[in-house]
């Protein structure tokens, strides 16, 4: 970063200009044209008729919904992620690397195999089906549902971003702070924690994106039901499928400056990490 | 790799394991591998040949060919775009880095849902780039297997960006330097240099996008068209089974599909561990 | 092993709390009695305007006001997730067969068709075309549909109750033509299909294929579907062709015994169904453009309903079980005609 151009790998400016150049176009086509898309569409009639399908009842309950997934669903992993995180970078185990792939499979399963699952244990002909049936609980169709399928689907965010990190920074800090007599929970909060906050804070955020916005999953347990079982992306696609294309869009704006916001956040946290850190380095 | 065997040599036993290991193996075992145990027993209450039966069917084979074939060409086509991304944001300074940087990770954190819809109103006959397109080189994208591969793409993008770039980051640039000393010109130092010192981390980053492109479904099936045998892809021929009321077939082709997307992914570390070898 | 058994404690844990919450919920103390009616796709205007009324209705005869929630899906899924424990009071698909699924688990009756008047359907719909302004390439009957270089859109008869109507509809025309036979009629099967570019998972899904995006020249639609697609997009310039002859398509409804009595809401989902045959119900129906069962609002619709031929598929297919397991099981006769890239 505080290098400056050294002549010997500077690249000639025709090449760097050309490489900007197409990095720019295709980051145009390929990332900024679908995002575009989504506000022109949602602003086709204007911004009332945008803003009336997202205070609409069923959008705001939605809302709530997939606010509420998250809420119980992103903290889960954070928790699950730190342990892993510990166990792997500042214990002895066999096994480890084995632990990690495991920890990293939900991003190879498609998110409808995510689904499928909660329907082979929970549902009705599945294996726990007929057990929950005769104690009334409801699993699949319902809230359970909807945030088992979420922590499937963004399990290994938060501790893919803190095991390299941590393997990276080794332990000397906690060694010297255990021997100064600190037990466990001392040495995570006031040694661990404070040197992965941001790191650990970008995590969650994309966590959190991805349990905002999971579509695939969801569908599966969802059951649909307006206003009830409904997440945003769900309702997303029920406004498109009663031609309120408008207001399908509209809500996915909202999905989408989610994302941004999500975006800038994890940037900024960025810039903050590298410039605290600069008298590390 | 080295610097952790040294640490190993010295590595004091912090206090917590007992802990850590506990509620790691319980998050994991509760949300990930029982359920996924489900998917691996529910199968074969068809006994092998019934899944056998079920994986051959024709338009299951086709759904085969298209999601892995699509989702290889389509991270095949992301890896020099991710690579010329990362570069771009690793190497220069210009207005508007930060933002490109930052845009990366769009499709990380957009609704796939999101993504699918806008492609589709973009790619179609009368959208933005669907419509000139059809105009002057008379191709149609969505409701194709061409459409499949776009969506896929912006799928597959961010995990090789991502990959490649703190490599890129590090790559010591003394080689280069000594190239260059020894009379290469840049686009040589380039292509002999720094692109094979690349060529593990692209393959990595190549490996994720694959994987992550095989299992997706928001994004495709609004602009795949969704046509048994030519565009259906493999999680919706899981939907679709299950709207037959066919658990133990959606199971089997949820549990072919992950084994498939495994050996794959074995594979291209294999190749990888040959080409780091190669390495000095 | 300890870790399976440390992570089944676990998540029975989980489970005692999930338990607890849904306790809580069904113990609240008379609190207005909630129904979910799970339906399929092309109904969801006409459900909406008829809960309002409903509800009016209900609460009228000295009922707390209900809360009346409705799913919508391809007729297929929707089934599919009340088998899989959806909690339905009533289900209102578009065919027979997907009720019989159900009941075939065991969670309703199995004569459930015999229940309520007009075999268990208030109201009934047919298959017409859906074409462009001026209907550019002359379609006006099914043979039209075969001629070389027409493109049809239509759902996939696997996934969607509409399009097996559509298909339907086309062999029992085929049936019916001079030398017509099993032979000729999936052969007119076969060719329609070779000509269908896109093929939708749901009837939503194929609408807006064809008005959205722009492909095909003819949809095969619900009738209400059609008039529905007429109405919201008045400037896309459709019309509506009724062939001579189509099917007559029931969707049916039934009350799910198993999740009323579990809910102690028979009577409120009793109501709701048979309160679709009454007057009031059957207006609502119409207006939404499916043929109301009472020959009374019938007349009253006038020309909004075009009189044509109907075939059932009771007496040309001899019910919905057998046409299901000759026609759209796997193996069955779409599965082995349906080669696409044969264009």
């Amino acid at each position: 970063m505080t290098a400056r151009p050294r002549a010997a790998t500077a690249d000639p400016p025709w090449l760097a200009g050309l490489l900007i150049g197409a990095a720019l176009a295709v980051a145009g086509v390929v990332l900024v044209l679908p995002l575009a898309a989504v506000f022109t569409e949602s602003l086709r009639r204007g911004w009332e008729v945008a803003w009336e399908a997202i205070i609409e009842p069923d959008a705001v309950s939605a809302m709530q919904l997939t606010l509420l997934v998250a809420a119980i669903a992103v903290p889960v992993n954070t928790l699950g992620g730190i342990a892993a995180a510990w166990a792997i970078a500042r214990c002895d185990f066999p096994g480890r690397r084995l632990l990690v792939t495991l920890i990293e499979l939900p991003f190879s399963v498609s998110p409808v195999i995510s689904g499928l699952v909660y329907v082979l244990l929970f549902g009705a002909q599945g294996y726990f089906g007929p057990w929950l049936a005769a104690h009334d609980i409801q699993i699949l169709f319902a809230l359970p549902g909807l945030v088992l399928a979420t922590i499937f689907v963004t399990f290994p965010f938060v501790a893919r971003t803190l095991i390299p990190l941590m393997q990276e920074q080794g332990q000397a800090e906690e060694e010297a702070a255990l021997t100064l007599g600190a037990n466990t929970w001392q040495i995570l909060w006031h040694v661990t924690l404070p040197k992965i906050r941001w790191a650990l804070l970008a995590g969650i955020l994309l966590c959190n994106a991805r349990a905002m916005g999971e579509f695939g999953a969801v569908a599966v347990v969802s059951g649909h039901i307006r206003g009830q079982t409904n997440t945003m992306p769900l309702h997303v696609e029920i406004l498109y499928n009663e031609y309120m294309f408008v207001g399908a869009f509209a809500v996915a704006s909202l999905l989408a400056l989610l994302g941004l916001i999500t975006l800038g956040a994890k940037t900024a946290l960025e810039i903050l990490s590298r410039s605290r850190m600069g008298s590390h380095a | 790799m080295s610097g952790t065997a040294l640490f190993r040599l010295r590595r004091q036993a912090l206090p917590g394991r007992g802990l850590a290991l506990g509620v790691t193996l319980v998050w994991l075992g509760g949300f990930i591998l029982i359920p996924l145990a489900a998917l691996a027993l529910r199968p074969w209450e068809k006994g092998l040949g019934g899944i056998w039966a079920v994986l051959t069917e024709p338009r299951v084979l086709a759904g085969f060919r298209l999601s892995f074939g699509a989702s290889a060409l389509a991270a095949l086509i992301a890896a020099p775009l991710g690579l010329l991304l990362a570069w771009v944001i690793t190497r220069y300074e210009f207005p508007g880095r930060r933002a490109l940087d930052a845009l990366i990770d769009l499709p990380f954190a957009l609704p796939t849902a999101v993504a699918g819809l806008a492609m589709t109103a973009i790619f179609a006959n009368n959208g933005w780039l669907g419509e000139p397109l059809a105009a002057w080189f008379g191709w149609t994208v969505a409701f194709r297997p061409a459409g499949v591969v776009v969506a896929l793409v912006f799928v597959a993008l961010p995990f090789i960006a991502r990959t490649v770039e703190p490599v890129l980051r590090d790559l010591p640039r003394e080689t280069e330097e000594a190239a260059a000393t020894l009379g290469a010109t840049r686009v040589q130092t380039i292509a002999r240099v720094v692109l094979p010192a690349l060529a593990p981390a692209l393959l990595t980053g190549f490996g994720l996008g694959f994987a992550r492109a095989v299992g997706e479904y928001g994004s495709v099936i609004f602009i795949a068209g969704n046509m048994p045998m030519v565009s259906e892809i493999l999680p919706l021929l899981i939907v679709v089974k299950l709207e037959q009321f066919d658990y133990a077939g959606a199971a089997a082709i949820g549990l072919a599909m992950l084994l498939l997307a495994f050996v794959i992914l074995l594979g291209l570390n294999l190749l990888q561990l040959l080409l780091r070898r190669g390495q000095p | 092993m300890i870790t399976s058994a440390i992570s089944r404690r676990a998540s029975l844990a989980g489970l005692t709390l999930f338990a607890a919450d849904s306790q809580a919920r069904a113990q609240a103390p008379q609190a207005p009695q909630q129904l979910l009616n799970v339906s399929y796709d092309p109904t969801r205007e006409f459900y909406r305007e008829y809960h309002t009324a409903f509800a009016e209705f209900w609460a009228g005869q000295g009922h707390p006001r209900p809360r009346l929630s409705a799913s919508h899906g391809g007729s297929g899924r929707q089934a599919r997730a009340v088998i899989d424990g959806l909690a339905a009071d009533v289900v209102t698909l578009a065919l027979a067969y997907d009720i019989d699924a159900i009941a075939d688990r065991g969670l309703l009756a199995k004569e459930w068709q015999t229940r309520l008047p007009d075999n268990a359907s208030p109201y009934t719909s047919t298959i017409v075309f859906l074409v462009r302004r001026g209907n550019p390439k002359a379609l006006r009957d099914w043979p039209d549909l075969l001629k070389a270089g027409v493109s049809v859109i239509t759902p996939n008869p696997k996934t969607s109750g509409g399009a097996r109507w559509n298909y339907l509809a086309l062999w029992a025309w085929a049936l019916r033509q001079p030398g017509g036979t099993e032979a000729t009629a999936e052969q007119a099967v076969t060719q329609l299909f070779r000509q269908v570019p896109v093929l939708d998972t749901g009837a939503r899904g194929s609408t807006t294929t064809f008005v959205q995006r722009g492909q095909g020249d003819v949809l095969l639609a619900w009738e209400n579907e059609a008039h529905l697609a007429l109405q919201e997009f008045p400037q896309a310039g459709l019309e509506i062709v009724y062939p001579a002859f189509s099917i007559l398509a029931e969707p049916p409804v039934s009350v799910v015994d198993a999740n009323v009595d579990r809910r102690g809401t028979r009577p409120l989902a009793e109501a709701y169904l048979q309160h679709l045959y009454s007057d009031q119900g059957q207006r609502i129906a119409a207006k939404h453009f499916y043929r109301p069962r009472n020959p009374d609002v019938l007349r009253e619709a006038g020309s909004r309903f075009p009189n044509i031929e109907f075939a059932t598929v009771d007496t040309v297919f001899g019910g919905w079980r057998r046409a299901q397991a000759t026609h759209f099981d796997d193996g069955g006769v779409f599965d082995r005609i349906y080669r696409p890239g044969g264009r």
